[in-house]
């Protein structure tokens, strides 16, 4: 059974050249922080991988820092620069986030916000999943003495909807407030300027872009308050520690390059699949409801409600048939939850089960559309079926 | 796949015959734990991930489907009921009948599966007779006989050739993991093993009598009639000894006046048991056979007829610790394997064997009446079965829990990539 592969939101395929810089820098010997030359290589490839990705993401390289991945970024930014600016400052304990963040932020706010007091605002969504700015500006108005850091995702990893990010970081930034976004969906997919956007902190990981799992980096401007929460030998500027992964690195770097090279005709080629995906889906099953926005969208998402079915039932027949796609939220004890993306578009709890994500990327192809367009249609109504084992027989 | 070795092997055992498999895990708890404390319960996320890492050895896909809320409204609520009804009930079967063969099966059929794979240790062969497993001190067939025919006929256990023992050999050559996990003896949903502190969260304390089932005396006081079972003997916590000095047994549960009837180990025989909602697989009644009154229970045989939905057996030899809730279970003798020919749920059982008193007074209601209180004595019977049946201290029937697995049936559709079914 060949598999078509349409969950490249959850992590995409290494690229071959990123694959090759991997086994060739996994040969070499040499710890970046060791003194000799073995150490030196290392730590040179190191650099120029920092340099790389730097240049091509608007920063400057000593404003990279690199981690494990989006998880490990985005713990850093929201609960590195809060302490920080609390700690300076202990009126400042209020954190701010949108309420359709991936976990990795969501979390991390909720905890500060259990375990450190910290209060929190959560920035509310359009139907479309989009944060309007003049709810922020409302809250500046608000509360702008006493907020220690915004977070607002550049492009929402369920629903694919893209955010005013130059707008809100410029609020922020206005308000003297440093700003994160995690742009881990959003960099190779659409363009993606460090700098240019005016935020503080950005997240970014190797394997939503054809680099490996378990390395990414937090662009983190040098200006910004950071208290590291990984403790040892310093070697991120004394913000993150831990050995640096050269390989790792050298991949992510190779990949974050060629995907952003290329990310206008991928984009284009990727959006024009999607864009007949959603056309078929809509016209095989005609109340297929589609979410998310329309036009601030990335290239590759296309997420639907199926009235009536269970997401999860939808995915069990899929794969069957060799389809690889996703529900899109987390799942807990092993058993799928409703979204909070969609709760908070204003879904009901049936249309976020009911909820199904097909994404695309570099290695898709046409086959891969027709291949779920003959599959789904027959699903949907089995899963409907299905979904009678839920009212109670006496 | 609860986790557990028997559902691995059942799952390994059921793709190796050809079929088209896919395991699922269901998840019972509203609030799992992380771990399992233990060897009790097997609702944990530990084992959750034993069962998705049995899966994975398989080689067989693998989900968890969310049947928390139908198991809180099927069994938990239904075994709180019971209780407070004064009745004892068995929640595995319940689970049988209400969850996995229900609910899991429904849902398994509606998504274009064919059948409900298990681990039970009872055998349904090509004859659709369910029988017991060669593997007697394991079998589970008494939780199983609930199912009706059309449940039956959507069921594989592939365990019920083997014993136990053969069962955790296997997964060990087939390196399941889970070969070694010891047995869940206990409830799933009370996982620190205390029914009577699970049922009193519930339903509270109610002080009441506990009262002499020959004189009527008040002999102490309980603190909730559902924490006491037909039989019980321990924990009955009596001010005044028995004249005799010798032990009292729970008699009777009288949820009306909340009394609980105890007296000496005879009065609690009884020879004619009455039961409901019969389910029946064998040839026209009255019929003679073997009855099972619990789990792991003591056999007897008895005549039984089914009357107006109701069954009736009539013991040719007196049982004890017969409890209403708890299944009455016939089974037709047989060198291949003890035949299931029905099941009922018991609602009353009733001494009407004068001739084999010593002492006056008989033909008296006795266990589960609701009038228990005024049971009188019926002496020196022979007992039946061990000494050790009416001894329980616990409420409840012993419970194993067998895992699911979901099987699509047919190779066949299996090698016609493309086409057909959704599941391959
Ligand atoms: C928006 C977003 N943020 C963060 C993460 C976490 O990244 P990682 O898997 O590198 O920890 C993901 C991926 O799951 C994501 O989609």
């Amino acid at each position: 059974m060949t598999m078509v592969y349409l969950d490249h939101a959850a992590t995409t395929p290494m690229l071959p050249e990123a694959l090759d810089a991997y086994v060739a820098a996994a040969r070499e010997i040499g710890n970046p922080s060791s003194l000799h030359a073995a150490g030196r290589g290392a730590r040179r490839l190191v650099e120029e991988s920092r340099e790389r990705i730097a240049a091509v993401l608007g920063a400057r390289p000593s404003e990279v820092v690199f981690t494990s991945g989006g998880t490990e970024s985005d713990n850093l930014a929201t609960k590195g620069i809060h302490y920080a600016r609390r700690d300076a400052d202990p009126r400042r304990n209020r954190v701010v986030a949108s309420a359709v963040e991936h976990h990795a932020v969501l979390d991390s706010v909720d905890w500060l916000g259990a375990h450190e007091s910290a209060d929190i605002s959560w920035l509310p969504v359009d139907a479309t999943g989009r944060v309007d700015p003049a709810s922020l500006a409302d809250l500046l108005a608000e509360h702008g003495d006493t907020i220690s850091v915004i977070s607002v995702q550049w492009a929402n990893n369920e629903v694919g909807t893209v955010q005013p990010i130059a707008e809100l970081a410029t609020l922020a930034t206005r308000a003297g407030i440093p700003f994160h976004t995690d742009a881990v969906q959003a960099v190779g997919q659409i363009p993606v300027d460090f700098a240019a956007s005016g935020a503080a902190a950005l997240t970014v990981t190797g394997h939503k872009l054809g680099g490996p799992v378990g390395v990414g980096a937090l662009l983190l401007g040098r200006d910004v308050p950071t208290t590291p929460l990984l403790h040892g030998g310093g070697q991120e500027r004394d913000v993150r520690s831990g050995t640096l992964d050269t390989p790792g690195v050298v991949a992510f770097a190779v990949a974050v390059e060629a995907a952003i090279k290329t990310q206008l005709e991928n984009a284009a080629r990727v959006s024009a699949l999607r864009d007949g995906l959603v056309a078929r889906v809509c016209a095989a099953v005609p109340d297929a409801i589609v979410n998310g926005d329309p036009a601030h969208r990335l290239p590759g998402n296309a997420h639907f409600s199926f009235p009536g079915c269970e997401g999860d039932a939808l995915l069990l027949l899929l794969d069957a048939q060799g389809i690889a796609c996703s529900t899109g939220s987390a799942c807990s004890a092993g058993v799928a939850q409703p979204s909070h993306v969609l709760l908070a578009m204003g879904a009901d709890d049936d249309r976020a089960r009911s909820s199904l994500r097909f994404t695309l990327g570099h290695t898709s192809t046409s086959a891969d559309v027709d291949a779920l367009l003959a599959a789904l249609p027959g699903a949907v109504e089995r899963a409907r079926r299905a979904t009678a084992w839920k009212s109670p027989r006496s | 796949m609860s986790g557990g070795v028997d559902s691995a092997v059942a799952a390994a055992r059921a793709r190796e015959a050809g079929h088209d498999v896919t395991g699922v895990h269901l998840a019972l708890s509203r609030n799992p734990q992380t771990f399992r404390t233990g060897a009790r319960g097997c609702c944990t996320l530990e084992d959750s991930r034993d069962a998705r890492r049995a899966a994975d050895v398989i080689g067989i896909p693998f989900y968890v489907w969310d049947m928390a809320e139908q198991f809180h409204e099927s069994v938990v609520d239904d075994f709180v009921a019971e209780y407070a009804a004064g009745r004892t009930p068995n929640p595995c079967l319940r689970c049988n009948e209400k969850i996995k063969f229900s609910a899991v099966l429904d849902r398994a059929i509606a998504l274009g599966f064919d059948a409900v794979v298990t681990g039970h240790h009872a055998r349904l062969g090509a004859d659709g007779l369910l029988r017991r497993s060669v593997d007697l001190a394991k079998d589970q067939s008494y939780v199983l006989a609930v199912l009706t025919r059309a449940q039956l006929d959507r069921a594989m256990f592939p365990l019920g050739d083997s014993t136990k023992e053969q069962v955790r050999a296997e997964a060990a050559a087939r390196g399941l993991a889970v070969a070694d996990k010891p047995d869940s003896h206990d409830i799933c949903f009370i996982a620190d093993g205390d029914t009577r502190g699970f049922l009193a969260d519930r339903l509270g304390e109610s002080p009441g009598d506990i009262v002499d089932g020959r004189t009527g005396a008040v002999l102490g006081q309980h603190s909730g009639a559902y924490a006491y079972t037909i039989g019980q003997r321990k924990g009955l916590d009596l001010r005044v000894p028995a004249p005799d000095g010798r032990p009292r047994y729970v008699l009777s549960i009288t949820p009306k006046t909340n009394t609980v009837t105890v007296g000496p180990r005879e009065d609690l025989a009884v020879d004619t048991v009455t039961a409901t909602r019969p389910i029946w697989h064998g040839a026209d009644t009255p019929a003679e056979c073997d009855v099972q009154l619990r789990a792991h229970g003591e056999v007897v045989q008895a005549v039984v007829a089914l009357t107006d939905g109701e069954l009736t057996a009539h013991l040719r030899s007196p049982a004890r610790g017969v409890a209403a809730g708890q299944a009455i279970v016939a089974y037709r003798p047989d060198p291949a394997g003890d035949i299931v020919l029905g099941s009922a749920t018991i609602t009353a059982g009733a001494a009407s064997f004068p001739e084999a008193a010593t002492s006056p007074g008989a033909a008296s209601p006795s266990g589960v009446s609701p009038s228990g209180a005024s049971a009188s004595a019926v002496g020196s019977l022979p007992a039946a079965g061990s000494s050790a049946d009416a001894a329980t201290s616990s409420a409840g029937a012993a419970t194993s829990s067998a895992g699911t697995a979901t099987s699509s049936a047919g190779a066949a559709v299996a090698s016609a990539p493309g086409v057909a079914g959704p599941v391959r």
